[in-house]
């Protein structure tokens, strides 16, 4: 690792620092018991088998919406229909495992099968419309989550809803949830699809044509099109697998033991937080199970801090906006690290000048 | 409904309903202008909204409500600015950061001001006036439109002479333009891009917040949370479709409050509620693909394809 890459690697952590201790003087200013609180969302999480349990349920989500926004970013096309695409899947799950009747064993496979498909085809409208209008895929993507969320409230009130408990469906059937590996923790082998979808991207990305041929096209455009690459093809494969992976981790999330029923009636963020999972992941799909244990760490840590104190779970959205701030900003520290490099060469010159 | 569609109710609503749309749009075209995407616009309205709750309720009257609430939304403005500028953020990402810490940012303050998580009713805000023009309310069909209407949405019309004037009639307006359309040449020529920004986009946040107050002190009387519901974005697209000029914005912007104050009046209907609230959001997508068309297809043409 050089030197800069390091330099890269201290500015995230001192970001991240610097974000928390903000977040802790805000708390400082909102509680009456602020010590408490914050000590509670720091060791919270350790407290419990099943709190440490629900960090690692709570990454699976992240480590989703992360990698198909990693793919989709990497090819420079800030499609942010992973919200909806999401939201999509976990519908979609929902209304397979709820009305299809298939064999248990299948039922859940088949489910998050659909899910994907559904949402790839969701997250290449945005894709298509850009192709076949030129308009901006960050608008089109903003709206069609809206009209994916009023799409999934429309069926789920009228198609799938349980008259006995309001704005839910009816239950899921006990076979098609995802099966718990660890006993007394809800941690579900969707982590490991998870876990898989990460490491595909990867190689996706990075160790196959196609990948190349999207993080050229995300560097720079212009120069890709004169290499012959063939742009339409980029601008719709890298939404499309980034669709897919977006629905796949709204059907596992739906079908994971934390959830019963599909009781989604607003928006959940998970397509926003895959912003700062990308940024602190750097693009990379490799490093986004870090980056969601990270998130999910402060996830679950601020929701046991909501319980116990007079601090709410918003103070996380706080945070991470502030830590996508200071990642992002290139001259943040930049004094220091062109000082770091200078100081570098000068050495090395007098090393030579030794030698 | 089609008595319901031509009677003038119908049309002062939609005014009503383009006011915060429209001064996003202005806030979206004077920063598009600058060369730069504001989409914190979205952020910028939903914390403005809950000030203009709190500082009207603190000033006792909405003049000061609605001056503090500007003054922090410049501020904003100019926090984007200085990420963006000073610190190269990518203006999305930096967007995006600001309209997350606004969507906690809120509940958070809210919670702590009022001790309510959903809605601002304990706070005794004031809501800006409903203005009644003399001898404009006495014409008949029209009077009934353009009189009767909230201050803001007056000033709202009244941003859209002044922004126009602004861009196209005053030296600064110029430097602006000339900063977004070239950056380079514009500094050859002794103009400091970096300060010409930085006041476009204060200013964008002038004009975001605004419509965000009117959100919570015209519209609603209170704050509730999410209330932008995405009316940032609209805006950001109503902007593009207006080829980022007041004029254009505005006539945009009315379109799509057309859609809103529809979706409104169609809750009266049988149609289920979940599928008129895409309405809004559907008009801006076909509407973005309409206009989005036909400028690649006039492109195509001049390029003499």
């Amino acid at each position: 690792m050089n030197s800069v890459k390091r330099f890269d690697m201290f500015r995230m952590f001192f970001s991240v620092l610097v974000a928390l201790l903000i977040s802790f003087v805000i708390i400082f200013f909102v509680s009456e018991e602020p010590v408490t609180a914050i000590v509670t969302l720091i060791t919270g999480p350790l407290k419990s088998k099943r709190n440490m349990g629900d960090v690692v349920v709570a990454m699976v989500p992240l480590i989703f919406t992360g990698t198909g926004v990693c793919i989709m970013f990497s090819a420079n096309q800030i499609n942010l229909a992973t919200e909806g695409g999401f939201h999509l899947g976990g519908l979609v799950a929902a209304a397979v495992v709820l009305k299809m009747g298939l064999p248990a064993g299948l039922s859940p496979i088949v489910a998050i099968c659909m899910a994907a498909l559904v949402g790839a085809v969701f997250c290449a409208i945005p894709a298509v419309m850009k192709i076949k209008t030129g308009s901006p895929e960050l608008v089109s993507s903003l709206m069609i989550n809206y009209l994916s969320l009023w799409f999934c409230t429309f069926i789920l009130m009228h198609f799938l809803q349980d008259p006995s408990v309001g704005s839910a469906s009816y239950k899921l059937p006990a076979e098609s949830e995802l099966p718990t590996l660890i006993k007394g923790t809800n941690i579900h082998a969707g982590l490991l699809v998870a876990l898989l979808v990460a490491v595909l991207g990867y190689v996706f990305l990075y160790k196959t044509r196609t990948g190349y041929e999207l993080r050229l096209t995300g560097e720079n455009e212009a120069f890709a099109r004169y290499s012959g690459i063939n742009i339409v093809k980029v601008i719709l494969i890298s939404q499309m697998v980034g669709g897919v992976i977006a629905g796949m981790g709204g059907g596992v999330e739906l079908l994971s033991p934390i959830y019963s029923r599909f009781s989604w009636v607003g928006l959940l963020g998970y397509g926003w937080d895959a912003i700062i999972i990308c940024t602190l992941a750097k693009k990379n799909p490799l490093y986004t199970p870090l980056a969601a244990l990270f998130l999910a760490y402060l996830r679950t840590g601020a929701s046991i801090m909501a319980r116990y104190t007079d601090v709410t779970l918003e103070i996380v959205q706080i945070t991470q906006g502030i830590i996508i701030l200071l990642v992002v900003a290139e001259q943040f520290l930049s004094g220091m690290k062109h000082r770091m490099i200078a100081k570098e060469a000068k050495a090395s010159l007098k090393e030579e000048e030794v030698a | 409904m089609l008595q319901n569609l031509l009677s003038p109710e119908f049309f002062n609503a939609i005014l009503r309903a383009t006011t915060p749309i429209l001064f996003a749009s202005l806030a979206a075209s004077v920063a598009a202008k600058s060369g730069i995407t504001n989409m914190a616009l979205e952020g910028i309205m939903l914390f403005a909204a809950l000030f203009g709750v709190v500082f009207s309720a603190m000033t006792g009257n909405f003049a000061g409500g609605l001056l503090l609430t500007m003054i922090a939304g410049g501020l904003i403005g100019l926090l984007l600015a200085f990420f963006v500028l000073n610190l190269k953020t990518d203006e999305i990402l930096a967007a995006i950061a600001i309209n997350l810490m606004a969507t906690g940012g809120t509940v958070l303050l809210m919670l702590a001001i009022s001790g309510d998580r959903g809605s601002s009713t304990s706070i005794a805000s004031v809501s800006a006036p409903r203005i009644v023009i003399p001898l404009v309310d006495k014409i008949p069909f029209l009077g009934q439109i353009l009189s009767g209407q909230n201050l803001m949405t007056y000033l709202s019309i009244l941003a859209v002479v002044v922004m126009h004037l602004f861009l196209y009639k005053t030296p600064l307006g110029l430097k602006i333009r000339a900063v977004g359309e070239n950056k380079n040449a514009a500094e050859s020529v002794g103009i400091s891009a970096k300060k010409i920004q930085y006041i476009a986009l204060i200013l964008s946040g002038v004009l975001a917040s605004m419509g965000g107050y009117f959100l919570s002190g015209g519209y609603m009387n209170m704050f509730t949370k999410d209330m932008s519901a995405g009316k940032g974005y609209i805006a950001l697209a109503a902007s593009a479709m207006g080829g980022d000029t007041p004029i254009g914005g505005f006539l945009v912007s009315l379109l799509f409050g057309a859609a809103q104050a529809l979706a409104n009046m169609m809750q009266l209907t049988d149609i289920p509620h979940e599928l008129i609230q895409m309405v809004p959001y559907l008009t801006t997508l076909v509407g973005l693909g309409i206009y989005s068309y036909a400028g690649m297809k006039r492109r195509q043409r001049l390029a003499g394809k």
